[in-house]
């Protein structure tokens, strides 16, 4: 008796070990984890934090209306500071927790470095802001979709705007010499090469984070430029537009949607007036984008930052697309994206067969008495 | 002609500015040998202290002219209580421990006050004033230089002749050049050497307050990393003149400003940085303590 009961107990240990050492596998069964990942913190953070609120405020809804397939939704959020050396170890450690599809990451730089990461464990990455083309045209990334049209629409829409409306002819073209800026400079020269109408009498790189541009500057003052179309984000930008105003001059300035944030015209101040950044399109007729807006300013207190809705759509996608298929199955969920039209503040969506979502684009906005206004 | 004009006053400007922080550097090396990391983190702290005085004054209605005055002031104190808070926590107990070790705890102090000013203010950018007005009499040259470019290139004049004037001429200066010589000797004559690296790390700690109060207006925002990247640049600066030498940090500044700037005006600004470290390296190579520097024979 003695001895059967000793055999009980240690059976008993070995089974609370055995439980004890696969929590994951446990859990996994009845939630389905929903990675988000980008730059939570750091200088980019402003562009990361609104796709959390947003991935927040989705789950919360699904699961108030019972879950996906019956499951709950369950959010890892991790932090990568838009830096590709953190976000590959932000990616191992999401596939870690047992990460069934991933929303994000915000910087295309970032993105790049997870995707091979999350392509070897077939894991579905899609990304609310990340626009480099070749991360979707290259081809390389199957696993990869996005709910923000790519830099070669931006830039195509720069260029067509300076030359058509502002009747350019010199521009000079400037970057970050970051991955998202360098591309979409890159399209944007070609794209002026390709027309007659136009000429690039300037093409260069500026060291981010510097004290001051105003070699740069002088520079294209030099070159006699009538607009500047600038590729990156919007710390650089608003220091080459106060430089460039305060040294009298009036080149009409064009940049991206790096750009198109509050924080620039809060930055840049008088500087910023008149300065055109290309954008999403504005969704602020969409019922869907008030309701998601609404929601926000509910639950925080504030209006939605940057990339909200593109947020707020991935996470609506990513999850109508595992409803859809059945299961997290990667081949099935795969299938649902490319398939499954889907509601979204943006408008009805599905994704093409590189990862691109169909019926999204972007708009012209310019600064007028302190605020980003879409121009028509 | 006027291009080069240009390029070389947009050289100094840039000089000057890394001046402004390299002199803090040169000085704590040239009293204690040891390359202050935290001393960028100073001068950010100097911006954002005069950013929130700023801010206060701003909203009683003071005058520019005042604000400036009275943000400097306290940005300096500010910051000199840090710097002297510094020295004491991080580097004295180091006194006698292998250099490395002080140069991580530098590395380890720099990192905390950033993720300090990080968690204590904000990770955004934020706007800075510019205190400093457009000078009428500038209004033709607008073009070329800016009035708050004007008061960085005399500031750094000015500081770099009293630090030389104290260091050449005051018991204080003295004590310092003693206890940068021999600190165990000069401890045997009666210098408190402990004081002496105290007023060392406050008046460096002030110049880069000086520093970030200006820069902070000529840029036109701050953030909370602001002060390293200026602070590896500065540091660059001040090998390059040969560091521990006043006039040497800021020569090496506006070397390092005259190359990027021409390098960006004649070649690309892609290459700024390539072209300033391949002078570093060109001048290390002949010239080992760097342009003004003294190299030093130590006996085994």
């Amino acid at each position: 008796m003695k001895r059967y009961f000793g055999k009980v107990f240690v059976a008993a240990i070995v089974l609370v070990f055995a439980v004890s050492m696969m929590p994951g596998a446990g859990l996994a069964a009845d939630t389905i984890k929903l990675g988000v990942a980008g730059a939570h913190s750091g200088d980019l953070a402003s562009y990361g934090i609104p796709s959390v609120k947003a991935a927040e405020l989705v789950v919360k809804d699904v699961n108030a209306k019972g879950g996906i397939l019956g499951k709950k939704v369950v959010l890892l959020v991790e932090d990568d500071v838009c830096k590709p050396e953190v976000a590959t170890s932000t990616a191992t450690k999401l596939l870690s927790q047992g990460v069934d599809v991933v929303m994000g990451h915000i910087c295309s730089g970032a993105t790049k470095a997870a995707l091979g990461i999350y392509k070897a464990e077939n894991i579905i990455c899609m990304a609310p802001s990340a626009t480099n083309p070749a991360l979707t045209q290259s081809g390389d990334y199957p696993n990869f979709y996005r709910t923000i049209a790519s830099d070669d629409a931006q830039a195509r829409l720069e260029v067509d705007y300076a030359l058509d409306v502002l009747k350019a002819k010199k521009i000079a073209v400037l970057h970050d010499k970051g991955d998202y800026g360098k591309g979409l400079a890159e399209f944007a020269k070609s794209f002026i090469e390709q027309d007659p109408r136009a000429e690039v009498v300037l093409y260069e790189g500026v060291t981010p984070g510097a004290v001051d541009y105003s070699a740069v500057v002088q520079k294209i003052r030099r070159s006699k430029a009538d607009a500047v179309i600038f590729g990156g984000y919007h710390p650089e930008a608003s220091k080459i537009i106060m430089q460039m105003r305060k040294k009298r001059m009036k080149t009409v300035f064009i940049s991206d949607d790096g750009v198109k944030d509050d924080t620039f015209i809060k930055v840049a101040g008088k500087y910023a007036e008149g300065v055109y950044a290309t954008g999403p399109r504005d969704t602020s007729s969409n019922p869907l984008a008030i309701a998601a807006i609404e929601a926000h300013k509910k639950a925080y207190g504030a209006d939605p930052g940057a990339f909200f809705l593109n947020a707020y759509a991935a996470t609506q996608a990513l999850l109508n697309a595992i409803e859809k298929a059945g299961s997290t199955d990667y081949d099935a969920v795969s299938k649902a994206l490319k398939t499954e039209y889907v509601e979204t503040p943006l408008g009805k969506i599905k994704f093409d067969n590189k990862g691109d979502a169909t019926g999204i684009g972007f708009s012209i906005y310019q600064v007028q008495n302190g605020k980003y206004v879409e121009l028509k | 002609m006027d291009y080069f004009l240009e390029l070389f006053l947009g050289g100094l400007t840039r000089g000057s500015i890394y001046a402004l922080i390299a002199l803090g550097y040169t000085m704590v090396y040239g009293i204690i040998g040891l390359i202050n990391f935290a001393h960028g983190e100073i001068y950010m702290i100097g911006a954002f202290t005069a950013l929130i005085v700023i801010s206060v004054l701003t909203l009683m209605g003071m005058n520019t002219l005042a604000i400036l005055v009275i943000a400097g002031v306290i940005a300096v104190i500010y910051s000199s209580a840090y710097g002297y808070t510094v020295e004491k926590i991080a580097y004295k107990p180091l006194r006698n421990a292998p250099r490395l070790s002080a140069l991580i705890s530098a590395i380890g102090m720099s990192l905390f006050l950033q993720n300090y000013v990080l968690l204590a203010q904000t990770s955004d950018f934020l706007p800075f004033p510019c205190l400093i007005p457009d000078f009428e009499f500038m209004e033709p040259y607008a073009h070329i230089i800016g009035s708050t470019e004007i008061v960085i290139l005399i500031t750094t004049a000015v500081v770099m002749v009293l630090l030389t004037i104290m260091i050449k001429f005051t018991k204080i200066g003295k004590a310092m050049r003693a206890t940068s010589q021999d600190k165990t000797m000069a401890m045997l004559v009666g210098i408190n050497v402990n004081r002496v690296i105290s007023v060392t790390f406050i008046v460096g700690s002030a110049t880069a307050a000086i520093g970030g109060v200006l820069i902070a207006s000529h840029v036109g925002m701050i953030n909370f990393y602001v002060g390293f990247i200026a602070g590896i640049k500065a540091f660059v600066a001040a090998v390059l003149g040969g560091i521990g030498s006043i006039p040497g940090a800021v020569l090496g500044s506006f070397i390092l400003g005259w190359t990027e700037s021409f390098a960006t005006g004649y070649v690309s600004s892609d290459y700024e940085d390539v072209f300033a470290f391949l002078f570093l390296v060109l001048i290390l190579i002949f010239r080992p303590a760097g342009i003004l520097g003294r190299s030093e024979k130590y006996k085994i």
